[in-house]
């Protein structure tokens, strides 16, 4: 608790600072097309997004190599919002009032994104938001190039269930808006599996948790009622090393109970010694040990631009790539940088994933995508020991929370809804 | 002339099936090279069953991830320093065989090979491994290891061993459901007084008993129960006091700057994240350079996290904060912007993300004593938390500096017209402050993150030990950063981490109205100049 007023606070002083780092990039020639990247490069979620801003500059560069688009070069407009989330929505209006860009790719915390949406709405611009979420939403201006629920947490659910027979579940989390969501709609799917309420146990711990002695110690006493029991853990960013380190040193084992993580990945681990966590597992759409020619490729290329080849790639990364080719595809298509052309021809585009597959725009606005569930390695990659027969598509409205399975959302028209209830036959959400 | 013949061709056959019976199969090495986890644990099975001498080196090479499977089935044994061995053979090679790669694992498998080795180790020469393997039989409850187990139980000298032995005897026993009710019964008393989460797990996990079973495992698991909720209680006290010596070390430096020098120092936490840095580059450079000294690593980083944050201290005292003395609100906006750019200036010479600061050899694992599972890490930064504070104690009371910082801060008129160079010992206090937050830095790199908001998450923990105990007085610190870190610990199995530290805040809040000294204030003219 109090360390979140306090990185706010932190984040607010920083303001001025980063009003001054944002303007610089100006006007240019006027024959490029500007791309607007809103991610924090300082503050707490600089940890994160830092990484996704120079992937953004890499595909960009990569794009003007290749000719740019539509006989122009594109121009990367870099502004930083300071994990600061009323600052994101400044960040934004000025990305697309005064740099007028095509297109913004960013946002990477759920509070951050529900800040940016009125701004796009109302100027009508285009948001690619490449983090796995809480899903139950669906906004015309909004391309989620991340996971749904129903593309990270329920599979994992399921991986467990069939292959370590899970029966007793662990439900923990970070205290704020994506675990609360997930481990709802992961409870309800519990449920409805036919798992008693005592064999589910749900903790939240404050951002940035570092003392994990009790939580773990009631997690090993949880597992010892005879059956066999998982964590499901939502637990974000800086607490998951404490978290992790602790399960190492108290000895539990991957053996004994699993923990499946949904929000950490290879750059999380490379703060970590691996050894004691191996066979602990992920699930995500992506890993860096994925043995595929364009992963290969890609991951080049990146160690090439950043110049340093011991980098991680991650599964938000690949987001942004399959984005970025799509945006690429729908200008390309509409043959303008038009929103609203863009918008109704990014529907429908498919284009190469890393995971040797396709990646198809829905017209609810998320992206078909595998399931991959990896088993942490000494070495601090994932090893993919189950994967989705096919792709799985998005989907924005669970079908497992009541007030919510009612809902679909379809931005072709003549619908264009993001929140079509089918019960009422109206457009606008679960209210009469 | 018939006779002569069949008996040859029977000694034949033996001679021809005698090795055979004692020999990996080509079909076993290929079963483990397939790739297919579930042909993998039988494949495993049918090395541990084929009695062939390199059995246990197969599979504990698999088990460490040293084995690798090439084209044709080929089983290679790569061993840490590169050396190369054919698995089944045992023959030393020059090169990997083509398309040698190490076969993966899953957990499923995991969980074979640790009862597997487990069943094989069991006759081992060290009792340690013998003991590890009897523990593992008990968790894997493979019906197919209680011959083995029971012939080792018929050898076993050792005592320690004897009662895994048993264990892991009593727990097949009471799953195999053909066994009969009075060997079940004793095996109930044998988990029984084993005791543990583990036992509990195992009675509960059973099924299908016979009336009589049944009521021996209820009783049994209520006594265990009855055992585990003492210990939670001491087990509470003791992560209690874990988390307070933690609080401590953050805090006993900002006693220093702002308890007895009275400086609001926002970029406390700074200090200690770059004694955690420091950490990261004295274990970066002994990795590089020497690594048979990593184990050490701690030991030259905290003197050294020391020098470069109270130096960093003593040049920020010179440079800023003496221009500000008799101003908290100026000190306080000046140090906060300086942690702003500590942190950016962190951020861009190490980057974003979190540095992997590796735990000493003798910091990791965790040790049982009575039920309570000791982990050596908190148990170290205990003890360190307490020398840190001996130690300062020692500099305050007993050495002239310590003399001239408490002359200073009481009266800083009369210790300079004494001769004292207040100027310096404002400096060398600030500095032994800083230096102090470099060590706990050392320390807090064992347990969290190494990032550049590390200092972030102690600050106001740190600003709250100290107001709680008394500014001024490092026993208060002392008893406030324990009283805090208990009763923490005692009500987050109620309230949960996040009410709980509510909690606490609230009635400090309360409390801080009651006595706005803290605990422990300091008495005497001086207080209120």
């Amino acid at each position: 608790m109090t360390k979140t007023t306090w990185k706010n606070l932190t984040a607010g002083l920083a303001l001025g600072a980063a009003a001054v780092l944002g303007s610089v990039t100006g006007a240019k020639a006027e024959d490029t097309i500007k791309v607007g990247i809103l991610h924090s490069l300082s503050g707490t979620m600089a940890i994160s997004e830092t990484t996704l801003k120079d992937v953004m500059l890499m595909l960009i560069d990569e794009q003007n190599k290749k000719g740019g688009l539509l006989g122009k070069k594109l121009e990367a407009v870099v502004v930083d919002p300071a994990s600061n989330w009323p600052l994101f929505a400044e960040k934004a209006k000025e990305l697309l009032e005064v740099q007028k860009v095509a297109a913004v790719f960013g946002c990477w915390t759920s509070v951050s994104r529900k800040s940016v949406l009125p701004v796009f709405e109302q100027d009508n611009g285009i948001l690619f938001y490449p983090v796995q979420y809480e899903g139950e939403e669906s906004q015309r201006n909004v391309f989620y190039t991340g996971a749904a629920p129903n593309q990270q947490a329920i599979p994992a659910v399921d991986y467990l269930m069939a292959n370590e027979k899970v029966e007793r579940w662990v439900l923990a989390g970070t205290d704020y808006v994506y675990p609360r969501t997930t481990n709802k709609i992961l409870e309800a799917y519990l449920k409805a599996k036919g798992v008693k309420p005592e064999d589910i146990m749900i903790n939240y711990t404050p951002f940035g948790h570092s003392d994990w002695q009790t939580i773990v110690a009631d997690i090993k006493k949880f597992g010892s009622a005879g059956k066999k029991t998982a964590v499901v853990s939502t637990i974000n960013g800086d607490a998951n090393v404490p978290f992790y380190k602790e399960l190492g040193n108290q000895g539990i084992k991957a053996t004994d109970i699993p923990v499946v993580a949904f929000s950490v990945g290879e750059e999380e681990l490379a703060g970590l010694d691996t050894a004691p966590l191996v066979g602990h597992l992920a699930a995500w759409n992506y890993f860096m040990s994925i043995d595929t020619p364009e992963n290969k490729a890609f991951i080049d290329q990146w160690h090439a631009f950043i110049k340093n080849d011991k980098r991680t790639s991650n599964d938000p990364m690949e987001a942004h790539y399959i984005g970025f080719n799509m945006w690429v595809k729908a200008v390309e298509k509409a043959g303008t940088t038009d929103p609203d052309a863009v918008i109704d021809a990014l529907i429908g585009v498919s284009v190469p994933n890393l995971t040797g597959g396709y990646s198809t725009m829905m017209p609810n606005h998320h992206i078909t995508k595998p399931v991959l569930i990896g088993e942490i390695m000494d070495d601090g990659q994932f090893d993919t020991v189950w994967k989705t027969a096919g792709l799985v598509p998005g989907d924005a409205w669970s079908d497992f929370l009541e007030g919510s399975k009612d809902l679909i959302s379809d931005w072709r028209k003549p619908m264009s809804c993001g929140n079509f209830n089918v019960v009422t036959g109206k457009c606008g959400g679960a209210g009469e | 002339m018939r006779l002569l013949a069949s008996l040859l061709f029977a000694v034949g056959l033996i001679l021809a099936a005698a090795p055979a019976r004692a020999e990996i199969t080509a079909d076993a090495a290929a079963k483990l090279a397939s790739g297919d986890y579930d042909k993998i644990i039988v494949g495993i099975e049918l090395v541990a069953n084929s009695g062939d001498p390199r059995a246990i080196a197969i599979i504990q090479a698999l088990s460490d991830g040293k084995l690798l499977a090439g084209r044709g089935d080929t089983l290679t044994i790569e061993e840490s320093d590169g050396t190369l061995s054919d698995a089944v053979t045992g023959a030393a090679l020059d090169a990997k065989p083509a398309e040698a790669k190490a076969i993966r694992l899953n957990n499923k498998v995991r969980r074979s090979l640790a009862a597997m080795l487990g069943r094989l180790n069991l006759i081992d020469a060290d009792p340690a491994r013998r003991r590890a393997a009897a523990e593992a039989v008990f968790k894997s409850r493979d019906k197919d290891s209680l011959a083995a187990i029971d012939a080792a139980l018929a050898k076993e000298q050792d005592s320690g061993v004897r009662l895994s032995l048993a264990a892991a005897h009593a727990a097949i026993i009471l799953t195999d459901s053909t066994t009969g009710d009075a060997d079940k019964v004793a095996a109930v008393a044998v988990i029984a007084e084993r005791g543990g989460q583990d036992a509990k797990g195992l009675l509960a996990s059973l099924s299908d008993l016979s009336p009589q079973v049944q009521a021996a495992v209820t009783d049994a698991i209520g006594i265990i129960d009855t055992n585990l909720l003492a210990w939670s209680a001491v087990q509470a006290v003791y992560y209690g006091i874990s988390l307070g010596s933690v609080l401590l070390l953050a805090a006993i430096g900002l006693a220093i700057t702002f308890g007895v020098m009275g400086v609001i120092n926002m970029a406390h936490g700074e200090m200690v994240m770059l004694g955690a840095y420091t950490t990261f580059v004295v274990q970066e450079v002994i990795r590089q350079n020497i690594p048979g000294l990593f184990d050490y690593s701690l030991i030259f980083a905290v003197p050294l996290a020391f020098l470069v944050a109270g130096a960093v201290g003593m040049a920020i005292e010179r440079t800023m904060i003496r221009f500000l003395y008799g101003r908290p609100l100026e000190t306080l906006l000046m140090t906060f912007g300086l942690s702003l750019m500590l942190q950016q200036a962190i951020r861009t010479l190490f980057g974003a993300s979190n540095r992997e600061v590796g735990n000493p050899s003798w910091m990791s694992g965790s040790f049982d004593l009575g039920g309570l599972s000791l982990t050596y890490s908190r148990l170290y930064i205990i003890l360190f938390a307490i020398a840190v504070f001996v130690a300062l104690m020692l500099v305050l009371k007993r050495t002239a500096l310590g003399l001239q910082m408490r002359a200073v801060t009481q009266n800083r008129r009369m210790a300079a017209s004494m001769g004292i160079r207040t100027n310096w010992v404002d400096s060398f206090t600030f500095g032994i402050g800083s230096g102090v937050a470099g060590i706990a830095g050392v320390a807090l790199s064992q347990i969290d993150n190494v990032s550049p908001n590390l200092g972030q998450g102690y600050i106001i923990d740190s600003f709250m030990v100290v107001v709680f105990g008394g500014v001024g007085n490092l026993w208060g610190t002392l008893v406030g950063a324990l009283s805090l870190g208990i009763v923490n610990k005692l009500l987050e199995p109620f309230a949960g981490a996040v009410l709980g530290k509510i909690i606490v805040l609230v009635v400090l809040v309360l409390f801080i109205q009651r006595r706005p000294r803290g605990l422990f204030p300091i008495k005497g003219r001086f207080v209120d100049s």
